[in-house]
């Protein structure tokens, strides 16, 4: 097996160009991935915390159907809110996420690739992979990478998938990660996320990130801290935690066309509204050490069970 | 005879993982060559964030040839038996030979095993080591099964002698060995050849890689030592972090940077703790201020403009974090440390024990007895218990675990707080191991003992003691904490009673939620009384005493009181002899005999660890010399004649020898010596001085020696003989008095 010099990777053909703005390095990494072969798929329509979250990773990491889809996914973090204030810290933001399955051999030539693509100099930076292993507790899922880190920044999780929702992955899929806020001020000098021209500085009408999201930062964290109806964010919990298991319990032949159809995506999309209706909580302060493990126990019951609906679909590698 | 390169190149090594990984490598390639036949002169392991490498040189070019006979069964045995053996030697029938022996005519099978190229065992050994390898986590990737730390891209392995180089042909899961392997990520990614070990590592550095990670951690502390000499600073050593920054370059090159002006106001240990933690730079100190003023990062390439950009976005990171350490030093300044203890009532300690705040309630009663003790302040200990704690709750050492204690003793200070209470909050977990400081300020060891006294009686009355190896809440430590804090600090704790006083305080929490009206107060009453009687036996019975008479449930029989007491001697019994146990180890490592803290683990007063150990420290010494090897075999004599004469007559020979009776001089001296040294004994051990007792009690020696040499005991006389025995008994009464001499070896 050969190294692949990270020049052969291919580029798009206009880049790589210095970004000037947020939007630029959204488009650049959209390019760059298009190019390199992923299919661009648009943000999941139901509230995250990560992009990991979305189906496309979760549900498409099982099985043994080759993948590959990149895509950005606005996630939340309820407890991360500061009204905007702190210059880091964001209670909605934006991750870029990748997902090859199986992993391809020059995945780390290829994520180096998309760094020069969005204006990093490798000949001026220096890019490390330092050990960091992923456990994300409430998806029942695993795996061994590193952060990535450019001068000591980090930038980007690097994850060879072992295990989600209980399930061995083999294939293993390689998933990247870029935090797009921070990694986006790194590239284009900001210090403070609010002031980050979101499109062109020179557009007619220019904006800083500040200017859409400063507003709605404010308002979420007052709710999410304060306002938020705890009783019915528990009932919510519950009503999605109930409707994940009734479909799962559904006959795998649907009485209607007579068909078998596995409901594993409606199923999946209750175990993640469960999982952020707990994130709300969280953020409430309502959830105590104890029960936090129990909480995060039952959305861990519940994408488990849908991951291993997924297994029985076709897409999850089923076959009659 | 050739020499063997192997470089397994792959992804990014864990730096925490190299070291051993490349000991692991040499040991299980040389073990498995070895264990074939391959013998070799030396090998070397050596480990990059990128690859682990080994050098074998002088290895056999080939295992020797071996031949071996096997002894079968006899020609006439069925065929059964013959076929087995067959099968077990790995032998045709035809290759049997037969040997008449005197039983009869045997088979016996000639096993040949020609010698193996090395080639071939090395593919082998190789390829199972590869598959074997002892990795704390490993991973596939890809579409494969194979696993290893991170994705496998390359197996180097080549033998070299004077013809040439040559490829060990192995396939490992697609993987294919060769004589080629890569330079520096960036800076050097072709594919390079190689023609041995010599020609890999002269290579790879063109290619800027140092392959020996102590080269490059010499190299790191060298010109980090340089760049800071200049400037008139100085490194702060971190031998941790300097191994783990080697494994995470394969060529350093140390960059030195400024700390701004913001962060003046913060602790050093702050700014260390955060630069180290998070972004793995060294600390550069000011000599003559003790201020951190700059940082050293070592990055991992040399770029066209010096690392300029390199060392901007490192100190730009850096300035981030600071500010969130510099938020959270100026949050927990405002909250003053009762806040703090009071958060704790919501955080848990262990979930059957309770809450930090709770914890804190028990140690800081548990210091207030032992203070007087130990010549301390009892005020003062109560307080510097009650926030010894405190910052567990601050937002600083939520972020850095590693700064409890450091961080109570700042804020104690800012908030004003007696010195010797600011330092009890960092001193109190010392120590923490065999080589830590023991704490010498009596307010410090007050809150260090009830600190780790309440965490074993804590752990015992939840019987979650130490077993085999698994000592999960380092209780272990935590009683060699207690023993060092005892011996260092000459204090004279009696344990007996305030293990007794916490396992009860801890019985009380305990049952709590569940006891009856007046059983928490009735456990209460006896942890008053244990203050008065000292032990919790006679504090019990007082308590019930007080109820007689009266017919109260909550001293009757089967109430919490009975239970308890029933249940609290034996825990507390048992929960001694682990402090035993545990001294004996620290005792043993210092040079005393097992046997000599045995003889005096024996005598009253045992849980009094310091006294314990005078005595044992002055028997040994005793022991040591001619006097007392002597006194011991003579002592042994008389008490074996004594127990055999007692087993035999049936009574106790323990009083009234007298000399009117005595009919030999040596028999006269002897009274006269015993006469002359047990006052002498008395008077030493009620002074507690072991030294002088032992010393009188060796003036006994001579006598002793003539007495056996020149009395019969077992006289005619009955009466004689009686008052000869009853003379053996002053002997070992007074021998007795000083340690159980039965006990000691010799």
């Amino acid at each position: 097996m050969s190294e692949t010099p990270i020049s052969s990777i291919a580029q798009p053909a206009t880049g790589p160009a210095k970004p000037r703005c947020f939007q630029e390095i959204i488009l650049a990494l959209q390019s760059y991935w298009a190019v390199n072969g992923c299919a661009i798929l648009q943000p999941y329509d139901i509230e995250v915390g990560a992009g990991t979250f979305h189906p496309a990773t979760t549900l498409r990491s099982l099985g043994p159907t080759p993948w590959a889809a990149a895509y950005v996914q606005p996630s939340r973090r309820p407890t991360d809110g500061r009204y905007g204030e702190n210059p880091n810290r964001l209670q909605h933001y934006y991750q870029y996420q990748v997902l090859i399955k199986p992993s391809p051999p020059n995945l780390q030539d290829l994520y180096l690739g998309s760094l020069a693509a969005i204006g990093i100099d490798m000949d001026l930076h220096d890019i490390r992979f330092v050990e960091d292993d992923w456990e994300s507790p409430t998806l029942g899922a695993w795996g061994l990478g590193w952060e990535v880190w450019c001068d000591g920044m980090e930038v980007s999780q690097f994850t060879y998938f072992q295990q989600v929702g209980g399930q061995d992955c083999a294939p293993v899929s390689g998933e990247l990660t870029y935090g797009l806020e921070r990694l986006a001020m790194y590239v284009l000098g900001v210090d403070h996320v609010m002031d980050m021209p979101f499109n062109a500085p020179d557009a007619p009408i220019p904006l800083t990130y500040g200017d859409i999201f400063r507003q709605t930062e404010q308002e979420y964290s007052r709710w999410n801290f304060d306002v938020a109806n705890t009783d019915i964010l528990l009932k919510h919990f519950e009503d999605a935690e109930s409707e994940c298991e009734t479909i799962l319990a559904q006959d795998y032949i649907d009485p209607k066309t007579g068909r078998r159809i596995v409901m594993a995506h409606p199923a999946y999309d209750q175990a993640i509204k469960a999982s952020h209706l707990f994130n709300l909580l969280d953020a409430r302060g309502v959830i105590s050490v104890t029960e936090r493990q129990a909480y995060i126990g039952r959305v861990r019951n519940l994408t488990r069970k849908c991951a291993e609906a997924f297994v029985l679909t076709q897409a999850g590698g089923y076959t009659s | 005879m050739p020499d063997l390169l192997i470089e397994l190149f792959s992804e990014e090594i864990p730096a925490r993982m190299q070291t051993r990984a490349a000991d692991d490598l040499k040991k299980r390639i040389t073990d498995g060559l070895v264990d074939a036949g391959l013998t070799y002169e030396s090998a070397a392991g050596f480990a990059t964030p990128r690859r682990l490498a080994l050098t074998i040189e002088g290895l056999l070019a080939a295992s020797p040839a071996t031949r071996e006979e096997r002894k079968g069964p006899r020609v006439d045995a069925p065929d059964k038996a013959i076929e087995g053996f067959l099968r077990g030697a790995g032998v045709a029938r035809d290759q049997l030979i037969e040997r008449d022996e005197k039983k009869g005519t045997v088979f016996y099978a000639v096993i040949e095993k020609p010698g193996r190229p090395a080639a071939d065992i090395i593919a082998e050994v190789l390829e199972t080591t590869i598959r074997n390898f002892p990795w704390p986590k490993s991973m596939r990737w890809g579409a494969g099964s194979l696993k290893w730390v991170r994705p496998l891209h390359s197996i180097l392995c080549i033998l070299t002698d004077e013809g040439g180089t040559d490829i060990v042909p192995l396939d490992v899961d697609g993987i294919q060995s060769a004589d080629t392997t890569f330079g520096h990520r960036f800076m050097a990614p072709a594919p390079i050849t190689v023609a041995g070990f010599d020609d890999y590592t002269a290579k790879l550095k063109r290619a800027n890689v140092i392959i020996d990670s102590v080269e490059r951690a010499d190299h790191i502390w060298a010109d980090a030592t340089n760049q800071a000499f200049a400037c008139g600073l100085e490194v702060v050593e971190d031998r941790a972090l300097l191994s783990e920054v080697a494994g995470l370059v394969e060529w350093p090159v140390v960059l030195m940077g400024d700390i701004a002006d913001d962060f003046a106001g913060l602790p050093a240990e702050v700014l260390q703790t955060s630069m180290r933690e998070h972004q793995k730079f060294f600390s550069v100190r000011n000599p003559k201020t003790d201020r951190i003023e700059k940082f050293i990062t070592v990055a991992n390439r040399t770029t066209a403009d010096d690392g300029a950009t390199i060392l901007a976005g490192n100190q730009k990171v850096l300035f981030a974090r600071l500010s969130d350490a510099k938020f959270f030093w100026e949050n927990d300044l405002r909250v003053s440390l009762d806040d703090m203890v009071a958060k704790l009532e919501n955080v848990t300690f262990h979930n059957k024990l309770g809450t930090q705040a709770a914890r804190i309630d028990r140690i800081a009663a548990l210091a207030g007895e032992i203070a007087p003790i130990v010549g301390a302040d009892a005020d003062l200990a109560q307080q510097a218990a009650r926030i010894a704690k405190a910052d567990l709750s601050s937002e600083m050492v939520y972020e850095f675990p590693e700064l409890q204690g450091l961080m109570g003793r700042y804020y104690a200070q800012a908030a004003g707080l007696p010195q010797e209470v600011a330092n009890a909050c960092e001193a109190h977990y010392s120590p923490l191991g065999p080589s830590d400081d023991v704490p010498s300020e009596p307010v410090s060891v007050v809150v260090a003992l009830a600190d780790k006294i309440d965490t074993l009686a804590g752990f015992w009355v939840i019987d979650e003691k130490p077993t085999g190896s698994k000592d999960p809440f380092a209780l272990r430590r935590a009683a060699l904490g207690v023993i060092r804090l005892l011996l260092d600090n000459n204090a004279r704790l009696p344990l007996d009673r305030f293990l007794d006083a916490q396992l009860l305080r801890h019985k009380i929490a305990l049952n709590r939620p569940n006891a009856k009206t007046g059983e928490i107060d009735a456990l209460k009453a006896t942890l008053d009384e244990i203050a008065d009687h000292g032990v919790f036996g006679a504090a019990l019975r007082s308590v019930i005493e007080k109820f007689d008479g009266v017919d109260d449930p909550a001293t009757s029989e089967g109430s919490l009181l009975r239970t308890v007491g029933d249940a609290l001697p034996d825990l507390s019994t048992d929960l001694l002899a682990f402090f035993h146990d545990r001294l004996k180890v620290h005792l043993k490592s210092a040079g005393i005999r097992q046997d000599i803290i045995d003889a005096c683990l024996a005598m009253d007063g045992s849980d009094d660890l310091t006294l314990l150990v005078k005595r044992a420290e002055a028997l040994q010494s005793f022991m040591q010399t001619d006097d007392g090897e002597n006194l011991l075999q003579g002592f042994k004599r008389a008490n074996n004649i004594l127990t055999q004469a007692e087993e035999k007559d049936g009574v106790e020979y323990s009083y009234g020898a007298d000399i009117k009776y005595a009919e030999d001089d040596a028999e006269k001296s002897l009274f006269a010596a015993l006469d002359a040294a047990d006052p002498q004994i008395e008077t030493a051990m009620d002074s507690e001085d072991f030294t002088a007792a032992m010393t009188a009690m060796a003036s006994l020696r001579a006598p002793i020696d003539a007495f056996f040499e020149n009395v019969q005991v077992n006289a005619d006389s009955p009466m004689i003989r009686r008052n000869r025995l009853n003379l053996l008994s002053r002997i070992r009464t007074t021998c007795l008095s000083v340690a159980d001499l039965t006990r000691v070896e010799g």
